[in-house]
């Protein structure tokens, strides 16, 4: 999006990931609710959702509040800057969210991201994995 | 892995001979960015204990060292990989 206010690039779109660690003990259906409001405030704030991924019920590395599972949650979106920072206040705000983590993405990490999503990625990580 | 033939080479004669050649893995095979949700592949760069190996061993080259680290550390934050552990692999 051009924009000729060079002092104030709040216009200014970026990528970003966000990953989200939901408590396992809410059910489906809070679970979508919970997911909904963040999409619905990603949304809101002229932000633009990419992708979705949704893990489910994961193991977690190590316990988190006492807990050993977590929902986890990806969004892909493109937004303004201003958007991280009140996404994160939700979040915090949030006691269903165990853990949270959002990364801005530089070309890199998007063209990546972007493969991924492809499903092209898998069969290269595995010759890379046999190869080594 | 290729063995370091001590006849043509016997600049590094006193290198242990029996050791390959390293190489850094994204250099070789064009990776660009590291993905810190893939354990999978994060597992090939930390001990047992889940301590990030240093680039002497795994032939990892210092621009992809940094990010190396830095995917490792993201991974530990969203619990992918943990911080200590006992018996990783």
């Amino acid at each position: 999006m051009p924009t000729f206010n060079f002092l104030n690039n709040k216009m200014e779109k970026k990528q970003y990931e966000s990953v989200i660690i939901l408590t396992p003990v809410l059910s489906e259906k809070q679970m979508g609710d919970a997911i909904a409001s963040f999409r619905q405030l990603i949304t809101e704030n002229d932000g633009e959702i990419i992708h979705e991924e949704n893990w489910g019920l994961t193991k977690l590395a190590y316990p988190i509040q006492k807990k050993v599972t977590g929902f986890y949650h990806i969004f892909e979106f493109s937004a303004p800057n201003d958007l991280v920072a009140k996404l994160e206040l939700a979040y915090r705000r949030d006691e269903q969210i165990l853990r949270y983590f959002t990364l801005a993405l530089n070309k890199h990490a998007a063209k990546y991201n972007e493969r991924r999503r492809n499903g092209e990625f898998n069969k290269k990580k595995e010759t890379e994995k046999e190869a080594v | 892995m290729s063995k370091r033939k001590s006849s043509t080479n016997y600049v590094f004669r006193n290198r242990p001979i029996d050791r390959g050649d390293k190489y850094c893995r994204f250099k070789k095979s064009g990776i660009k960015y590291i993905d810190y949700k893939n354990p999978d592949f994060l597992l090939k760069f930390v001990n047992e204990q889940g301590k990030i190996l240093p680039r002497r061993i795994t032939g990892t080259s210092l621009k992809y060292q940094r990010k190396v680290a830095q995917a490792v550390k993201r991974a530990r934050h969203i619990a992918v990989l943990p911080f200590v552990t006992d018996q990783l692999k």
